[in-house]
């Protein structure tokens, strides 16, 4: 396996996951009519998994070809 | 201090500034250096998806909906996680294929058809045309809006303004100018704009932060933070449900929807086709602004709820549009300079979006469907003009001017019945019907180009009928009872439900009907229809482009001076001597002095027009400078190749299988044998071993034994002995044959003494059988035979002693006959005993083969003395077989070549 091929392999399970997570029935949970820390819970969760998605993206595509098997 | 002329003067300052920045991009890229080629600007370019749509239409979708709004940026996100899959694909195939649109793209995919590249372009201007529409009312309805100020006054009938005093028009013309100056320059063989893409990221930073600035303000100035706001909203019940999911059944499929389409908007829009595939400089870009570009999404997603709570606190019911909120809150508050900053970012949101989509959209047309009429009119002879660069400059400028007179049209008439938000996504799910021919292209080799049409066309019917049809319903087109009863009262064809389908939104269900029938075309037909040699190569470069392929080519060839004339007539002489002498160079080729292209070039030259007139028309003009272009066998096989090796490895691999389990079945035989062998040779030795001991014992222990059983124990000891001796020899006999260690002792022999021989040493068994033995010989001196002589006294003694064995007692008589001709001799051993069952006939010479004796529990002989006796037989080149009837005797025959066989064995 590549170290791009690794790397696709990833975010696409990463693309589900997120995918999951902004969706039905997950997304359901949160819509809840009261705030947490002021703010409604349903925005807070979906900001939440936004600026995981987009971290962890970064970390997968800033990933440098630092592994040992990767030199090869 | 907000005056028409300030308001005008930073209008068109803006607009200034945008040429500005576009020409000085243009500059550096042309002395080569480019100030565009980093992430940060392509990523920044990629944010021209957020449009007026986003600056004022998200505010006024999160007051009717609340929290859906965010689908459409939720979409690109998830998206992006998966650009390295997809997107660098599409990029790397582009770069190759020197592709200028996504039209260019499927038509090019799919046997660079032109047919599958017009449908594209005619469902991407009929789907786009709405939504630059949308823009162009942003920018007129926001400057009506500030204009008014410190009034708020909702602007309500443009169609009252007159056009020459309507400010969308002027944008509009100046839209046009703008991206004829700077989109068509000149005619380029990759379709990069760098000054574009420049103005267009600049224009990314002001709306983001005009919105962000706004944001602030009225989240930290006009409201104690989030917290506050959030408090306030809650107690009018009210705006509560603005903070949770819609109740109704259905809201959350409609949102996965939503995100689906948002999904493939920010990929298959033609303008975010342009910017994501056709701009890019280099596809390491990608990984970092797979995770900017969706930062600045979330950014400028911040602040939008906070603004539609407040403006739903500060104004009263009703009476501002909330797809104004963005303006009109600074505007309430006396807030100038905000209101103006508000203004300019929802422009640059808007001029944004209109350039880059009539570039992108005015290349399609021009490529895929003025292009391809031009060149195939009979009279008068397009394809043999001189220079066509000017004339497809000339197309592309056309196709502008005519999209935006098209947008500011549809503005005009239609588009103010539309709140924002409906008419971008009516667009979004026109360009998803783009997704099945797309994705399936990149991934699936078996899609044909007549599936992709059939799921577009269809996929397109249904969109135009549940979305387009209806939207003609609200200006007066058409009935309002086609939308609430159905065409001719059938409540079954009603647009909004069709086929009954209820509790969708009016998109989401546009979605779902175009999207089944689309994607059921493509894979139905595409599984009923063979791709024609054009689509299969094509299938195969777009599909395996990361895997390192030798390039298939055509055997063609063409007159260097016709293809160089060709490329003249569309890119110029001075840039066709340019890019002939890049690839000469780059080849180490002097191409000057040959005169025949071969197919190497031929292909570089049609890349080259690819990149100008799409590779649709790209292949028609080249074909005419062509001199031949005839598939032969050869090249159809290759074209096949990749099946053809398939079937090869699988057939091989089949033979193998099979050779080993033909082997297997060999050893697992062999251990059989072995076996039987070693249990049959086991119960033959213990039988005499047994007897001779036990008799043993008789002596031992019985003392006063009278002399005459004595010698009759020993008489048996000694017979069982030799039987022993003679079983061992056999065994060794046998083990040598097998092995092919047996010596052979070859002389001359007389078939004659072998068989008086063996039958004066198996005398003295016949007598004890009383078995009579008679030879028959011709009176004629036999033909000595090559053979071994002790080995085929071997054979008679088996024979005999067979023949005596089963014969009568008493009165068992065995003929032995000898016969010859000049090539063989034979021997036949004849008995009157108890003959042989057909089926023991078939097997007697197999070794281990015992007939069971009906009168005796244990079987006679060892089983390896006929099968001892073949062997001898064949190696002398010779065969054995027995006749028999059961009760009737039998007669075992054998026969022996004269002369010597030399490969025996």
């Amino acid at each position: 396996m590549t170290a791009d091929s690794r790397k696709t392999a990833r975010l696409t399970a990463l693309f589900l996951l997120g995918w999951m997570l902004f969706n039905y029935p997950i997304l359901s949970l949160f819509s809840l009519n009261r705030l947490v820390f002021g703010i409604p819970p349903l925005y807070l969760y979906i900001f939440s998994v936004w600026v995981f998605m987009i971290l962890a993206v970064a970390l997968i595509t800033r990933i440098k070809e630092n592994m040992p098997d990767d030199r090869r | 201090m907000l005056e028409t002329a300030t308001i005008l003067f930073f209008s068109f300052g803006y607009m200034g500034f945008l040429f500005a920045i576009a020409y000085i991009g243009d500059r550096h890229a042309e002395m080569g250096r480019s100030i565009v080629g980093n992430p940060y600007i392509y990523a920044l370019s990629l944010a021209v998806y957020c449009t007026a749509w986003t600056f004022y239409g998200s505010v006024g979708r999160a007051v009717r909906d609340g929290p859906g709004f965010l689908t459409i940026y939720i979409g690109p996100t998830l998206t992006a996680a998966l650009g390295l899959l997809i997107l660098r694909k599409i990029i790397r195939i582009s770069k190759i294929h020197h592709i200028t649109s996504i039209a260019d793209f499927i038509g090019s995919r799919y046997g660079k058809s032109t047919i599958l590249g017009g449908v594209v372009t005619v469902i991407a201007v009929l789907g786009i045309i709405p939504y630059i529409a949308l823009q162009l009312k942003a920018i007129s309805t926001s400057y009506l809006v500030i204009q008014g100020y410190p009034e708020i006054v909702m602007p309500r009938n443009f169609a009252k303004i007159p056009v020459l005093q309507d400010t969308a028009f002027y944008v509009s013309v100046l839209l046009a100018v703008f991206s004829i100056l700077f989109g068509t320059r000149h005619l380029e063989t990759t379709e990069r704009h760098e000054g574009l893409v420049a103005a267009i990221a600049f224009e990314s930073i002001v709306k983001l932060i005009a919105f962000l600035s706004i944001g602030i303000w009225i989240t930290y100035s006009l409201y104690n933070g989030f917290g506050d706001l959030f408090e306030k909203a809650r107690s009018e019940p009210e705006f509560r449900r603005l903070l949770v999911m819609e109740n109704r059944s259905g809201a959350y499929i409609d949102w996965g929807i939503y995100i689906f389409l948002s999904m493939t908007a920010v990929i298959f829009l033609p303008r975010q086709f342009h910017v994501a595939v056709v701009e890019n400089i280099n596809e390491d870009h990608l990984k970092k602004a797979v995770w900017l570009f969706p930062l600045y999404l979330l950014a400028i997603n911040i602040f939008v709820l906070p603004v539609a709570l407040a403006g739903l606190l500060e104004f009263p019911r009703g009476v501002v549009d909330a797809d104004t909120f963005v303006l009109t809150l600074p505007m309430a508050v006396h807030q100038e300079e905000l209101a103006l900053l508000a203004y300019i970012g929802g422009t640059s949101a808007a001029t944004g979006m209109v350039i880059v989509e009539t570039v992108a959209l005015s290349t399609m047309i021009c490529n895929e469907l003025v292009m391809p009429v031009l060149l195939r009119l009979p009279f008068p002879k397009v394809s043999q003009w001189g220079d066509m660069s000017g004339l497809l400059l000339s197309i592309r400028r056309g196709g502008i001017a005519v999209i935006l007179l098209l947008g500011y049209t549809y503005f005009r008439f239609i588009g103010e019945y539309y709140p924002l938000v409906s008419t971008g996504l009516v667009s979004f799910a026109a360009v998803a019907q783009f997704v099945p021919a797309i994705l399936g292209g990149i991934f699936w080799k078996r899609g044909t180009r007549l599936g992709a049409l059939w799921g577009m066309v269809a996929g397109f019917l249904v969109w135009a009928y549940t979305l387009f049809l209806p939207s003609l319903v609200q200006t007066g087109l058409l009935s309002s009872e086609f939308v609430t009863e159905g065409p001719w009262g059938i409540a079954l064809l009603r647009p909004f439900q069709l086929f009954g389908l209820e509790g969708f939104n009016n998109v989401a269900h546009a979605v779902f009907w175009s999207m089944f029938v689309n994607l059921g075309g493509y894979v139905g037909v595409s599984l009923f229809t063979r791709p024609s040699p054009m689509e299969h190569t094509q299938a195969a470069l777009f599909v395996d482009v990361f895997k390192p392929r030798e390039e298939f080519t055509w055997r063609r060839t063409a007159s260097v001076p016709d293809l160089k004339s060709l490329l003249e007539r569309f890119l110029g002489e001075q840039r066709t001597r340019e890019l002939l002498s890049q690839y000469a160079s780059s080849r180490r080729l002097d191409w000057e002095e040959s005169l025949t292209a071969d197919d190497d070039l031929i292909s570089y030259a049609e890349k080259l027009l690819s990149g100008a007139i799409g590779s649709a028309s790209a292949r028609v003009m080249v074909a005419s400078v062509v001199k031949e272009e005839s598939l032969g066998i050869e090249e159809v096989m290759n074209i096949l190749d990749e099946t053809r090796q398939v079937i090869i490895y699988s057939r091989e691999l089949e033979r193998t299988t099979a050779e080993l389990k033909a082997a297997n079945e060999r050893l697992q035989e062999l251990d059989r044998l072995k076996d039987e062998f070693i249990s049959t040779v086991t119960h033959e030795l213990r039988t005499p071993l047994t007897s001779v001991r036990s008799i043993a014992e008789i002596l031992h222990d019985t003392e006063d034994l009278d002399p005459d059983q004595h010698r009759q124990f020993l008489g048996i000891i000694i017979k069982e002995s030799e039987r022993l001796t003679r079983l061992i020899n056999q065994v060794l006999d046998f083990q040598k044959m097998e092995s092919g260690r047996m010596e052979w002792q070859v002389q001359e022999v007389d078939i004659r003494d072998v068989v008086s021989e063996a039958v004066s040493r198996t005398d003295r068994l016949a007598r004890d059988k009383r078995a009579a033995v008679r030879i028959h010989q011709p009176e004629s001196p036999m033909p000595k035979i090559p053979g071994d002589f002790d080995r085929l006294i071997q054979v008679m003694l088996n024979l005999i002693s067979n023949a005596v064995k089963f014969c009568d007692e008493d009165r068992g008589r065995i003929d032995i006959t000898l016969s010859h001709d000049t090539e063989k001799v034979r021997v036949d051993v004849q008995d009157n005993g108890i003959g042989i069952s057909p089926e023991d006939q078939e097997r007697i010479f197999d070794k281990f083969h015992q007939i069971r004796n009906v009168n005796k529990t244990r079987p006679s002989g060892s089983g390896l003395g006929l099968s001892i006796s073949r062997r001898i037989v064949e190696h002398h080149g010779g065969i054995i077989w027995v006749e028999s009837e059961p009760g009737a005797g039998s007669t075992f025959s054998f026969e022996l070549p004269t002369r010597k066989v030399s490969d025996a064995d």
